[in-house]
């Protein structure tokens, strides 16, 4: 087992010093470019701290709606398969939870000020 | 000498400064010469044209001959175009050359640089351009409908498309691309139900019209840039790219660009010739937009993952499911 600090811990501290400390001392495009490497160096944590929790949950959903088990890969690849041939249909509210679900599990980590996102999570209550 | 770019610009400068002095009258020199962006196929240069009476801000855009990947459109193409909207009352910047084998510094061409802002995020915030926004979506509009009433016989050829072939085009990228998206799936399906019959005669469409691609002062639109997705096709496909949610940088009760309603953006567009457009082609359009940016997305991070090592592009392959909750959000909104 290791020790602690937690990688999720050290990537945020990390994002965090290069936010605060460095980035106000950099100009122009390495500026910017420094700014993308803070949001890349966010997003790592975020991921590190959300995904096992999301993967989890998306595994047992994709499970009881395709009833069989897998990883989520395959699972995923087949219910591609069952939208693609008609087999799973738009209109079916299961699919809609799950593919909700599964979306807002990644706005989480990729984008949380994604401003769709934040609308749905306020009427999501 | 590196540039910020980290291009080596020394040849480059030598054929570009005996350029100017062909074909901009008294300049001998040149000077201020920045890099501003571009990925590895096409780059786009600022500098001034400096000679006794003379200092003329000038633009390139270049594709280097060095660099083996073929551009969407060739620049002597966009630069055709560039003129023509120009000429149809199209706010364009001025092309003064396009580069000839000759000038030995790649394919590109001259134009003057245009003052103004092209960052959404200031577009849509700052106070500068407080009276400009309530404008912009009448003027885009009018713009649209000029741009889709260039008589392609006067261009140089365009590729035609369609709803439908576009889509296969997407569906291939998406499958290069390898990871399984349901509300990709989901997307392409209910595209592939509606799509619209291939028109008859396929207007001119600019095929990346949205807010960055613009250069807007503190009365509107100054120019409109960026030719290099254009082709034939649905005219609606422009309206619809410049509501898609994305290019509402976050103003998302605003379809219009972040700026304004979707009745503007029509009124605007019909009052200068386009055709009556009903709100639910738009809608298919926006819908088509959400799935071709996501697309791109993808294709962004393909190419971080090949030489060009960027880490900006790695990280838009992360803005795929923004498309996704976009797509969710049209097509299977919450609640309903």
């Amino acid at each position: 087992m290791q020790d602690p600090p937690r990688p999720e811990t050290l990537v945020a501290a990390v994002a965090a010093f290069l936010r605060a400390e460095i980035a106000p001392q950099i100009k122009d495009v390495a500026n910017f470019q420094l700014r993308v490497a803070i949001n890349a160096l966010e997003l790592v944590a975020r991921q590190l701290v959300l995904a096992p929790g999301s993967d989890a949950a998306e595994l047992r959903s994709l499970e009881k709606l395709l009833g069989r088990t897998g990883t989520l890969d395959e699972l995923n690849t087949a219910l591609c398969g069952a939208i693609g041939d008609g087999s799973a249909k738009l209109e079916s509210r299961q699919l809609q939870r799950h593919l909700w679900s599964t979306t807002m599990a990644k706005l989480a980590v990729d984008q949380p000020s994604y401003a769709t996102y934040k609308r749905a999570l306020a009427q999501d209550g | 000498m590196q540039s910020a770019a980290g291009i080596d610009e020394e040849p480059f400068a030598a054929g570009l400064t005996a350029c100017i002095q062909r074909c901009v009258a008294g300049a001998q020199k040149i000077t201020n010469l920045v890099r501003l962006s571009g990925g590895a196929s096409q780059e786009t240069w600022s500098f001034r044209a400096v000679g006794p009476g003379v200092d003329r801000a000038l633009i390139l855009r270049r594709q280097p001959d060095t660099i083996g990947i073929a551009p969407k459109l060739p620049l002597a193409t966009e630069a055709a175009l560039m003129r023509a909207a120009g000429a149809a009352g199209v706010p364009s910047p001025h092309v003064l050359h396009v580069l000839a084998a000759a000038d030995g510094i790649g394919e590109g061409f001259l134009m003057d640089h245009i003052a103004g802002e092209t960052i959404a995020r200031k577009l849509l915030r700052n106070e500068e351009f407080a009276a400009a926004r309530p404008k912009l979506p009448l003027q885009v509009g009018a713009i649209l409908a000029r741009i889709h009433a260039l008589q392609p016989g006067n261009l140089p050829p365009l590729p035609i498309t369609s709803a439908r072939k576009e889509l296969a085009e997407l569906r291939d990228a998406y499958h290069r691309d390898g990871q399984p998206r349901p509300v990709f799936e989901l997307a392409f399906r209910w595209l592939a139900e509606r799509a619209p019959s291939d028109p008859a005669t396929p207007s001119v469409v600019h095929g990346d019209f949205r807010t960055g691609n613009l250069i807007v002062g503190g009365e509107g639109i100054r120019a409109v840039l960026d030719w290099e997705l254009a082709c034939r096709g649905d005219p609606v496909r422009d309206l619809g790219w410049f509501c898609t949610i994305s290019w509402r940088f976050g103003a998302i009760d605003k379809p219009a660009g972040g700026f304004g309603s979707r009745e503007e953006l029509l009124a605007g567009y019909q009052a200068a010739g386009g055709r009556p457009v009903s709100l639910q082609e738009l809608y298919y359009w926006e819908v088509f937009g959400s799935l071709r940016w996501g697309v791109f997305c993808l294709s962004m991070r393909a190419r971080s993952a090949g030489k060009d090592r960027s880490l900006e592009r790695a990280m838009i392959g992360r803005r795929a499911s923004e498309a996704e909750i976009d797509l969710l959000h049209l097509i299977a909104p919450l609640g309903d």
